[in-house]
């Protein structure tokens, strides 16, 4: 059985390993405590659900924040 | 004079709203946002820059002075603005978002009919809706009728510093409307902020107006002063037009 999983973050492919959650993930990423958002395949993800939502391989998501705009 | 305005449940004082895109730094976005005055101000969505650990607007923005608006530019479909909407609640946001569904890239346009499919929807979710839209009444009638808090037809294209360019059509809205009727887009100087209130807008949405300035934090405290004006001119009430001269000195009495 693999020990990684391949997502895709962003746009940007990336291993990480089985097991991860969302939450992980983030903190993983040099986010955690900061204000984003997350999609997995579309559908966000809940901050709540953040810590019981293990990837998948083949992941699609987007981790966003807000930017300056108008 | 309390001159508060309503926003769904919510009372403001403040008759600007600004953007935070375009500044050439956080110290100067901070510095604008508190010489406009402002009480809300848009921000965009966009995805993390994963690269990068510098500070983003967030930083500058105190939460505890700003009621945060995100918006949904850059997209072109109802389905797209109302995934990013998803997105922004998820960010802890109060449901107050502008709604932006853009038709065209070289114009900026809005595309009204996606526009209001997509007010539809969100009302339905319990959003609470600031439309981006054309200066046309039946368009900004319809955004009422889904439910709308407000409207927000453009004065000029986004970015374009062109002023009011149709006031007669803002002012067949802000007549027949029952909703604010805020001005977003293309305010270029103060004298267009005051335009908009002189007709009657509730407010005015500003960016490129004051971060496309040559000093910007000084364009902030000018447009802060010139809606204050315009308003102040509004509910004084202007002088009638009229094609010749009425002298202001008295007739009577010239020396002989």
């Amino acid at each position: 059985m693999s020990t990684s999983i391949a997502v895709v973050i962003n746009g940007q492919p990336r291993t990480v390993a089985a097991g991860t959650t969302v939450l992980a993930l983030i903190s993983e990423l040099g986010l955690g405590g900061k204000p984003v958002a997350v999609e997995r395949n579309r559908e966000v993800i809940p901050r709540a659900h953040h810590a019981s939502t293990i990837l998948a391989d083949g992941d699609r998501l987007e981790v966003v924040t807000f930017v300056g705009g108008g | 004079m309390n001159d508060s305005w309503k926003l769904g449940d919510r009372t403001l004082t403040s008759r600007i709203i600004v953007g935070t895109g375009k500044y050439k730094s956080l110290d100067e976005t901070r510095a604008a946002l508190a010489a406009s005055g402002a009480e809300i101000v848009t921000v965009a969505l966009r995805r993390v820059d994963l690269s990068s650990k510098e500070p983003t607007v967030l930083d500058a923005i105190d939460r505890s002075k700003y009621i945060l608006l995100p918006n949904t530019a850059g997209c072109y479909t109802a389905d797209e603005a109302i995934r990013t909407l998803h997105l922004a609640r998820e960010l802890g946001m109060d449901e107050l978002v502008k709604l932006e569904v853009i038709g065209d890239p070289k114009t900026l346009f809005p595309d009204n009919a996606a526009t209001v499919e997509a007010a539809r929807r969100l009302v339905k979710e319990g959003f609470k809706v600031l439309p981006y839209c054309s200066d046309d009444l039946i368009t900004c009638k319809r955004l009422e009728d889904a439910g709308c808090l407000a409207v927000m037809p453009l004065a000029a294209p986004i970015g374009s510093g062109l002023g009011i360019r149709n006031p007669h059509n803002i002012r067949l809205i802000i007549e027949n409307v029952g909703v604010p009727v805020i001005v977003d887009a293309g305010v270029g100087t103060a004298s267009d902020a005051a335009i908009a209130m002189e007709l009657g807008c509730t407010a005015v949405l500003m960016n490129t107006g004051i971060a496309g300035a040559q000093h910007p934090v000084r364009m902030a405290e000018a447009m802060r002063l010139a809606v204050e004006a315009g308003r102040k001119a509004f509910l004084a009430g202007r002088m009638p037009r009229r094609d010749y001269a009425n002298a202001s000195s008295p007739t009577g009495g010239l020396i002989e």
